[in-house]
């Protein structure tokens, strides 16, 4: 079958509508394949931070791909304003973690010390700062069981569905084609610099094809010679009522919206594909929230959700193209909000020229787990 | 605009709607004494500030928000009037902390 499209993107989330929108703009024309409701969806349930402070701890490759990322955001923003006329919703005030007790403050310190070790000449800002004055005036009614925080100027967040609809809408109006209830069939056709797939009853052939199938890419991948061993890891969010603004910057667990709501979450569980909701977990994530602002305890809920991230076996991206059948790309990742301007920017423009950067992408290779897969 | 039924004759209690004394049937809800009072808004949304009325007036719909006895952000339609309740329109979002960055 001749060529279809420029390329097939396979999972219209975040990763693969960032993806495919940038390959848009290396003046290609890809066709967007999105599996429909059944999917497990972790775009629709994300948090919303663009964070750097926490990630790479041991691996400043991720520290620096993360960083890249947050540094393309303001244009990644700025352009979507301008094709799509939506706000985002992008602050980059920086952001911060608290600490309730002195052990966590004494830990968080040792660990962003050693990030900043970790950096070298490319740096890691960051400030410990003590419960006083100074952390009292950047972050309104912190409660009295909070000694100090961590603070990096990097960090902020964004709206993610708004996010997802402006990256969609740029995406089509830049002439892409995007399919809704298109789940890729069995009847994969993977050769070098020739793929075809079935989804939706129709069926599309490109030279190149992007795996950003969130979950999905641990079934897909070795259809196309590659390996993806991705799971499901659930996060719980609650979401407050709107309120006046208080919040001028985001917190690991915390965050305020342009709108005024209070976004609460940050829980970690290993269940499997279990979208479930647990009030014991609801109850920690409400607790802690109420702890760092007292005055949220006042506040209604207006709602919860859970959603499962799509975790690595060390909890990093994996970026691969295919060996065996080059043209083939996977991208896996639980950041597709903080990832989003790396990925569009950065990540599409390789993807089209048909070679990843190894300097940047090499360390996030799924090679890494070639001899068994590190925790 | 809104009229009690004629032949329906229930004990009255006495509320206060924006300052304003209103009787109203025993039973009622908040939101149903705004209605009485003749308001053309209960509430001022958070992010455009477009005026609002009750409208599902069974607690799905969430434009019946309104300050009850000073607290923000109620749900009028499912809070019984009481003697003496004192019901104001909600402005916007409602304030978490005072003296926060906003």
């Amino acid at each position: 079958m001749p060529p279809s499209h420029d390329a097939i993107v396979i999972g219209g989330g975040l990763v693969g509508a960032a993806i495919a929108w940038g390959l848009t703009g290396q003046g290609l024309r890809p066709v967007l394949l999105d599996e429909g409701d059944v999917a497990y969806r972790a775009s629709r349930g994300n948090f919303g931070l663009v964070w750097v402070q926490s990630k790479g701890f041991g691996a400043p490759h991720y520290q620096r791909w993360t960083r890249a990322s947050a540094a393309e955001w303001p244009a990644l923003a700025a352009d979507l304003a301008a094709r799509t006329g939506r706000d985002v919703g992008l602050r980059q005030p920086g952001g911060v973690q608290l600490c309730l007790s002195e052990a966590e403050f004494e830990e968080r310190a040792a660990r962003m010390a050693q990030m900043r070790a970790e950096a070298g000449n490319f740096g890691f800002d960051h400030r410990m700062i003590p419960m006083g004055p100074e952390l009292r005036e950047m972050l309104p009614g912190l409660g009295p069981r909070v000694v100090g925080a961590s603070f990096t100027p990097y960090d902020g967040h964004a709206n993610p569905l708004v996010l997802l609809h402006a990256l969609h809408r740029a995406f089509t109006e830049a002439g892409g084609t995007y399919v809704p209830n298109a789940r890729v069939e069995d009847d994969i056709h993977a050769a070098p610099h020739d793929f075809a797939v079935t989804a939706g009853g129709q069926r599309f052939a490109a030279p190149r094809v992007v795996l950003a199938a969130g979950l999905g890419n641990a079934d897909l991948a070795p259809r196309f010679g590659l390996h993806a061993p991705v799971r499901p890891q659930r996060g719980q969010v609650i979401v407050t009522e709107r309120a006046a603004e208080v919040l001028p910057m985001p917190v690991t667990t915390i965050r305020q919206t342009t709108e005024g709501s209070i976004m609460l979450g940050d829980s970690v569980e290993e269940v499997g594909f279990d979208t479930r909701q647990r009030p014991e977990v609801i109850k920690v994530i409400a607790e802690r929230a109420v702890a760092c602002f007292p005055w949220i305890g006042r506040l209604n809920i207006v709602r919860a959700w859970s959603a499962l991230r799509v975790m690595a076996p060390d909890g990093l991206p994996i970026y691969d193209q295919s060996e065996s059948c080059p043209g083939a790309f996977t991208a896996n990742c639980h950041s597709g909000v903080t990832l989003a301007g790396a990925h569009a920017r950065l990540l599409a423009p390789m993807i089209a020229a048909g070679a990843l950067d190894a300097d940047r992408l090499g360390l996030l290779s799924a090679h890494r787990f070639a001899h068994g897969e590190a925790a | 605009m809104f009229r009690p039924r004629p032949d329906v004759h229930p004990p009255t209690v006495e509320v206060f709607v924006e300052g304003a004394p209103l009787r109203v049937p025993a039973g009622a809800s908040a939101a149903a004494a705004v209605l009485l009072a003749g308001l053309f808004r209960i509430r001022e949304t958070p992010v455009s500030g477009a005026p609002r009325l009750p409208y599902c007036m069974m607690g799905v719909c969430f434009d019946c928000l309104a300050e009850i006895d000073g607290v923000a952000n109620r749900q009028a339609c499912v809070v019984p009037v009481a003697p003496g309740m004192r019901i104001r329109v909600q402005h916007g979002a409602r304030v978490a902390l005072d003296g926060g960055a906003g």
